[in-house]
């Protein structure tokens, strides 16, 4: 099928240059930028796996919440890239090493189930017309998966209790105003009306 | 699903007829969108609004277009060109491209996928990039500013957009925008405004902070930074932007009409005398008068309220509408798991 | 209690409502816009608008160079130079208004003691070259010969009060 061919490498390139773009640009907005773009063509190429589910949560989550708050810290930093370059040399074996260790466990993994043997990916047959991937993901999560899957969410609620412990603090000095209590103010608490009678003017 | 390379591009190029089909109405819409607009307000300031161009001003629109689209484009000095330029369409595609999943009828949907839902979140949560790339590529304070104040206030609304339409979720059982309306089936009060009223009335109001627009319009806050993010843009571009934002605006009314309002179905299903008439039948006409009825009802939102201080926004979003809908929808749940309301009867 | 009413009164956006309810009303509230060129709102007999000078019925123009006008003038934008003509009466060569400076106060009218420099009702006029905005002697005598009966009608009505 030609043009869902087309369609893939269109996106897989773009997905590439992209991921690429991502550690060469110098300017970081364009490197938030490019991340948003590698994200959304990998969302792109899910989708032709029918995995829509996926395809669009990706883009919900990370297009369009993560990577617009990256945005907003990277766009409110000056950051200066020269400083940031000057240890480059010298901790270059190091990443070396780390990126080859990567690498390397990455292929036993895959080498050692055989999948890249001919013959390990069957085409697999389109789904059945009225197949949900929506319901698949959520039969599959919450029946064989419902442990992980609450401790995955416990995990995520300290982590953000923790992020709001870590930053909060209570500067004293500061002239805050506090909305809840301008919204709840009643009118007799700031207005007070009287009633008086008319005084004859004065000093005539 | 066609085979032949041949079969492909015959089946690709009615595809685009459709989308043509959607677009260029979408388009006249925004433009009677606005017309509408300068009516409504101007009958509620008991004045009379644009009546010169044409009989009734009708043709006050297409002055307007002609007028910024002859303009000339300017590019500030410092201003990042590309992003510049590349921040208008990054607004108003996302916004043309949640029409997609949008079901007119039972027959008239552009692409019937079943986590239709989704989409139009991440479609709404897409429209972001072009207002944070618009105010920073600007390279302007105000700009800046106005961009950061809408993404944030977008951000956050998201949210409480996103519970509302759970509590749809459950009640529906499903994320395809056809089968939520199906769902509703049977009349006025089957549809899940009633069950869902306060999500109902979060969405309404969600969605008006969602397209910021008055009383959350402070991205643009005229009287404080200027126009926001797009002040710099002028002509087409500020076209752009705007054609983005009133989109948003149809797209935000045809949803409500959709997920609460029972979309196509008609009001009179099941009502004694007229329930037999052709009125209770569901059609496309049902589904654009309660589309339009919402639109309604933004401009007269406009036209009431002053505007909101930015972080009154933030403690509505946050403090107020977040808990109201987690609270609902766990109602929602018990609904559904109990039976009290029976789905498509 | 009370606070409880309140809580809910702000709960179900009843302050909001209200304000919906007015805001609609006012929809369907008879418009006071007026139409502009097809209708107009009425003009008073004292409405100062554009200047004119005035003449006797005998054809001969009534000012008299006595410069009260240019005297009077808050806005400085009255400029007479006058000459003796070979009658011997005193007549201006050069009556100029600069209409840019002039705040349509009417004190030239006013002081005039021969109700030659008068403020016609005329307001729709406009200017599209510059340098037009200064009425000669000419043009000002030319309007005043155009709407001489409507002025001479406002002068009248308005004579009792004066």
């Amino acid at each position: 099928m030609p043009i869902y061919e087309i369609v893939f490498y269109l996106f897989s390139l773009v997905m590439l240059t992209g991921a690429v773009m991502v550690i060469t640009v110098r300017n970081p907005v364009y490197a938030a930028l490019s991340l948003v773009l590698t994200f959304f063509s990998a969302a792109a190429i899910w989708m032709l796996l029918e995995a829509e589910f996926l395809a669009i949560v990706l883009v919900v989550v990370y297009v369009g919440a993560v990577m617009v708050l990256f945005l907003f810290v990277v766009m409110m930093l000056d950051i200066n890239v020269a400083p940031l370059k000057e240890g480059f040399i010298r901790y270059l074996p190091a990443g070396v090493l780390v990126a080859l260790l990567m690498a390397a466990e990455l292929l036993v993994v895959l080498w050692s189930k055989g999948r890249f043997e001919a013959g390990a990916y069957p085409i697999q047959a389109p789904n059945p017309e009225g197949f949900s991937n929506t319901k698949a993901v959520g039969e599959v999560l919450f029946n064989n998966y419902l442990l992980a899957f609450e401790v995955a969410g416990v995990i995520l609620l300290v982590a953000i209790i923790a992020a709001v412990a870590l930053t909060l603090r209570q500067r004293s000095g500061g002239h805050r105003q506090n909305p809840s209590l301008q919204v709840r103010v009643r009118p007799d608490e700031r207005v007070r009306l009287v009633k008086m009678k008319p005084e004859p003017r004065q000093g005539s | 699903m066609p085979e032949t390379f041949l079969d492909q591009l015959i089946y690709m190029f009615f595809l685009v007829l459709k989308i043509v089909a959607i677009v260029v109405p979408l388009i006249l819409t925004v433009a009677y969108y606005t017309y509408m607009e300068r009516k409504v307000i101007g009958y509620m300031q008991i004045r009379r609004g644009p009546n010169r161009i044409g009989p009734l001003g009708l043709a006050q629109p297409f002055a307007d277009v002609f007028k910024l689209l002859l303009k000339e484009i300017v590019l500030p000095e410092n201003a990042n060109k590309f992003l510049f330029l590349l921040a208008p369409i990054l607004s108003l595609a996302p916004a043309f491209a949640a029409w997609a999943v949008i079901p007119f009828d039972d027959w008239a949907i552009l692409a019937n996928i079943d986590a239709g839902v989704l989409y139009i979140l991440a479609m709404s949560s897409l429209g972001v990039y072009g207002l944070i790339i618009a105010g920073w590529a600007s390279n302007s304070k105000y700009a800046f500013l106005g961009a950061l104040r809408s993404t944030a206030q977008m951000v956050s609304y998201e949210l409480a957009m996103g519970f509302a339409l759970v509590g749809v979720l459950i009640l529906a059982g499903s994320m395809n925008l056809s089968e939520i309306v199906m769902a509703q089936k049977g009349g006025v009060f089957d549809w899940f405004w009633l069950p869902l009223l306060p999500l109902f009335g979060i969405y309404v109001i969600s969605g008006l902070a969602e397209t910021n627009r008055a009383p959350f319009d402070v991205a643009e806050g005229e009287s404080e930074i200027v126009a926001g993010f797009h002040v710099e843009y002028a002509g087409s571009g500020f076209a752009l932007f705007f054609l983005a934002e009133y989109a948003n605006m149809i797209l935000i009314s045809a949803l409500t009409a959709l997920f609460f309002t029972g979309g196509w179905l008609s009001p009179f299903e099941g009502v004694p005398f007229l329930g037999d008439t052709i009125l209770a039948e569901g059609s496309i006409f049902w589904f654009l008068a309660k589309t339009v009825v919402f639109m309604f009802i933004f401009l007269w939102v406009r036209a009431t309220f002053p505007r909101y201080r930015y972080d009154q926004i933030m403690r509505l979003g946050w403090k107020v509408f977040i808990p109201i809908t987690i609270v609902w929808v766990m109602v929602a749940a018990v609904i559904s798991v109990f039976g009290l309301i029976v789905r498509g009867s | 209690m009370n606070s409880i009413t309140r809580y809910f009164k702000s709960l179900l956006l009843i302050e909001l409502g209200q304000g919906l309810w007015v805001t609609l009303k006012y929809f369907f509230r008879p418009k006071f816009t007026i139409n502009y060129p097809e209708e107009k709102t009425p003009k008073s007999n004292r409405f100062r608008g554009l200047h004119a000078l005035r003449r006797y019925p005998n054809g001969e123009e009534r000012c008299i160079a006595c410069k009260l006008c240019e005297a009077v003038c808050p806005a400085l934008a009255i400029t007479i130079d006058s000459t003796q003509r070979e009658d011997g009466t005193r007549r201006t060569t050069r009556y100029e208004i600069d209409l840019f400076k002039c705040i349509y106060c009417g004190f030239c009218e006013e002081s005039c003691p021969v109700d030659s420099i008068v403020e016609t009702d005329v307001l729709e006029y406009h200017f599209e070259k510059w340098g037009e905005h200064i009425m000669t002697k000419d043009k000002l005598l030319a309007i005043g010969d155009r709407y001489e009966e409507s002025i001479a009608e406002n002068r009248r009505q308005d004579a009792a009060y004066r």
